[in-house]
């Protein structure tokens, strides 16, 4: 397992992706594997870094771990900021026309779409969001 | 993310390089917007692309509404695979013009 403590901002986007990226290759995934997971990691920890703490930055804990049985990777996030569920928020109306269309929640509803498995909840005054994907 | 500005026909033609993300799509959305300012159809060419994030689809989004403002075209080319997955998932392949 490993784990990374950063403070969430657009600067530190790399540093997650790279490592998420480089522990998704020492395990064999392909790059058609890689990219849809690593999208979904820069979806949730942009998410943290634009709005848990109002825009300021605030800190975040990255934990990423590969399981067997069937082969998976598994990702946490934390921050202490806002209390805020982001997999409450309703799923945009992908039917609609570019002129109709607005952008919010599109990153998550991805996210949804991408992992096989997204949970939220808020426990010891943190956002914790966990997601897995087996590959 | 590298983006070369080639003149066309009657349009301008922006091959990108690179990951679209939340760090680069602002640059992808000026140099978009900046060419609508020059002409009304513009190409972008993707074929260089494998990575494109929600940043990415704002990005096209606000320049597929600019175009549509202007009476122009954005036309979309050479969408890879693993993009072409994110148009999809998104709905935004019905909302582009991909050639």
């Amino acid at each position: 397992m490993k784990e990374l403590n950063l403070t969430a901002s657009d600067d530190t986007l790399y540093t997650v992706l790279d490592e998420v990226r480089g522990m998704l290759e020492s395990a064999g995934a392909t790059e058609k594997q890689i990219i849809p997971i690593t999208i979904a990691v820069e979806e949730i920890f942009v998410n943290i870094a634009h709005y848990a703490y109002g825009g300021k930055p605030g800190e975040a804990i990255v934990e990423m771990d590969i399981v067997q049985d069937p082969r998976a990777i598994k990702l946490v996030f934390k921050d202490r900021g806002i209390p805020y569920n982001p997999l409450a928020k309703e799923d945009p109306d992908i039917t609609l026309s570019a002129e109709k269309r607005g952008i919010g929640g599109l990153g998550i509803f991805m996210v949804k779409n991408t992992m096989d498995h997204v949970e939220y909840e808020y426990s010891d005054g943190q956002n914790i969001l966990s997601m897995d994907k087996a590959f | 993310m590298q983006i070369t500005e080639k003149k066309g026909e009657n349009s301008l033609i922006l091959e990108v390089s690179g990951q679209v993300d939340t760090v680069t799509a602002p640059e992808l959305q000026t140099s978009i917007l900046t060419a609508f300012q020059k002409t009304a159809n513009v190409y972008l060419d993707l074929s260089d692309v494998a990575y494109m994030s929600s940043a990415g689809l704002r990005a096209l989004l606000i320049g597929q509404k600019t175009a549509a403002s202007k009476g122009g075209k954005l036309i979309i080319k050479g969408v890879q695979d693993p993009v072409m997955q994110v148009f999809n998932m998104s709905g935004f392949s019905k909302v582009l013009t991909i050639e």
